[in-house]
């Protein structure tokens, strides 16, 4: 079966974010930009699922700017196949990435749609259950382990007081949380041979998806700030401060 | 008036905390309606019933429900929301493995895990690990979002007196089963309701070195164990152990953060507690830049030491 793997271009996990003053968004000029770091484990449960013999094509998919071709090029270079990139310069939110994504599922028809649960940089954690709900088909969300069994996908979920099992027909949608497994580094040969695989390029229009978006964004501000605080000598003045807190 | 369906997270007994906060959220939209799906539900409705706030609760008892699974959950609560302008969820992983599937179902943009509500469609969220807070307004006809639980005071478990109303129309969508689940068993209190957290990083070194000492304080204090990534990935403690932007979120009144440097993904999940007290040995570490209280040293003297001056 074919896996489609959905990828975005985020800001670097590790670069603080800096509010811009006008109060309109996140500065990104010149800011490191990297794959989502979990589509990263999305790309790398395809690849491990395809080594297994379950899947026998991984297609990775990113809607995005031009720029996007960056990450799709490192996914092709880990192990996908081909990679198609829904160009847009616009801000596209998880409904619309949602029917996008419907729109190649009933093109491609995959058996599997890995997600990231997340992506780090609007914190929504929702695209998945939409293509999920969009196509009719059962989620595995916030995956911890993943195991294809003959027509079905077993997936072993991170929930609030630890993990759930859930079993699911194929076709499924699953979304990937942080421990599902250790994505691989690309290597320089692989990254050459990235560079000629296929990578188509479409709209959002190919697909009939409008992206206007539903939320307005009024403001976009600095959380508030904590008052710097004090540091204290020795234990003796931390159990003095915990018994002011009325908590020792 | 605004209609509100609410998600009632529950074991189909007890109704869960993170429920209380989201009626505390709806309230300020409009009127509460609870909405108890399960299988066998009987004393979860009658306890929704009883929080204040509610006005009314419906009660959709099937055994396709049992386990809050979403290909089961969603389809039910889009047909109901053609009575209902607004669904809000817990951002818990129940909340947020279902609100999403109901929002495209009745084809609008969640707004997930709000702060605040600043108008009848205009919410504030965490953008970036909570580096940035977004103002959004929805230009939807039906509001579907999550709501952050220690953004809002738990509205009281009594004082209400909601009619109870059985509802139909849950049926089993046949593409996904429940197998089972692994739920850690704990004394202590959840990490997400404890008023004190005493939480562990990388610095622990193991899980017998993590446990000897950060269990002997937490038992002192009362507090619930947290971890941070680091300590989670090292294998030290279970993952539902983990606070930040990818794990928990937590504001409780004192935070006590042990060998954990404070990496900005950690700080987006319990930069809102009350109190934050950093015992670190690098007098540098970014934790002490959002510490009320800091304490520079090496915490296998230190913790120790504390736990034995408090009585």
């Amino acid at each position: 079966m074919k896996a489609l793997v959905c990828v975005k271009r985020v800001i670097d996990y590790n670069v603080k974010p800096r509010v811009k003053a006008d109060g309109t968004g996140v500065d990104l000029a010149n800011v490191k930009m990297s794959m989502n770091p979990f589509d990263e484990i999305a790309v790398e449960e395809a690849i491990r699922c395809k080594e297994k013999g379950v899947v026998t094509e991984i297609v990775a998919v990113s809607v995005g700017p031009q720029k996007a071709q960056e990450t799709l090029r490192t996914a092709l270079a880990m192990g996908a196949d081909r990679a198609i990139l829904v160009q847009t310069d616009d801000e596209v939110e998880p409904l619309a990435v949602a029917k996008i994504v419907k729109g190649i599922a009933d093109e491609e028809q995959p058996g599997l749609i890995i997600t990231g649960k997340q992506a780090i940089d609007d914190d929504s954690n929702q695209v998945g259950q939409m293509v999920a709900a969009l196509l009719g088909r059962p989620q595995g969300t916030f995956a911890n382990e993943v195991a294809v069994e003959g027509d079905a996908v077993v997936v072993k979920r991170e929930v609030d007081g630890g993990l759930e099992t859930v079993k699911l027909a194929l076709p499924a949608v699953v979304t990937t949380d942080l421990r599902l497994n250790e994505p691989r580094y690309a290597s320089l040969p692989n990254i050459m041979k990235a560079k000629s695989k296929p990578l188509s390029v479409k709209t959002p229009a190919d697909y009939g998806v409008d992206t206007a978006p539903r939320l307005k964004t009024l403001k976009v501000g600095e959380p508030p700030v904590r008052v710097a605080g004090i540091k204290v000598a020795d234990v003796d003045a931390l159990v003095a401060k915990l018994k002011e807190l009325g908590v020792a | 008036m605004t209609k509100v369906l609410v998600w009632v997270e529950h074991d189909n007994a007890t109704v869960k905390d993170a429920t209380l906060a989201v009626v505390t959220a709806a309230a300020q939209l409009g009127e509460v309606t609870a909405l108890v799906a399960g299988s066998a539900c009987d004393a979860a409705a009658a306890a929704a019933a009883q929080i204040e706030g509610v006005a009314r609760v419906l009660k959709a008892d099937d055994a396709s429900l049992a386990n809050a699974l979403a290909e089961n959950v969603a389809p039910l609560v889009a047909s109901l929301m053609a009575d209902y302008d607004a669904f809000l969820a817990p951002a818990t992983t129940t909340g947020k493995n279902v609100a999403p599937r109901v929002a495209a179902l009745l084809d609008v943009m969640q707004v997930s895990d709000i702060l605040s509500v600043e108008g009848p469609k205009t919410f504030t969220r965490p953008i970036y690990a909570g580096n940035a807070i977004a103002t959004v307004e929805s230009a939807d006809a039906k509001l579907v979002i999550t709501v952050r639980g220690t953004a809002f005071a738990k509205a009281n478990v009594t004082g209400g007196s909601a009619s109870v109303e059985a509802v139909g129309g849950a049926a089993d969508a046949g593409t996904s089963t429940f197998v089972g689940s692994e739920i850690a068993k704990s004394e202590r209190p959840e990490l997400t309701a404890a008023k004190i957290i005493v939480s562990g990083g990388r610095a622990l070194k193991d899980a017998e070195t993590f446990a000897a000492t950060i269990t002997p304080l937490a038992d002192k204090l009362g507090a619930a164990i947290g971890a941070s990534r680091a300590a989670v990935d090292a294998g030290y403690v279970p993952n539902d152990y983990q606070v930040g932007q990818t794990g928990k979120i937590v504001a409780p009144e004192v935070y006590i953060a042990v060998g954990i440097s404070g990496a900005i993904q950690h700080l987006a999940g319990m930069k809102d507690s009350k109190t934050i007290i950093a015992i670190n040995k690098d007098e540098d570490a970014p934790i002490f830049q959002v510490a009320d209280l800091g304490l520079v040293g090496d915490l296998f003297t230190i913790v120790p030491e504390l736990v034995g001056k408090l009585v």
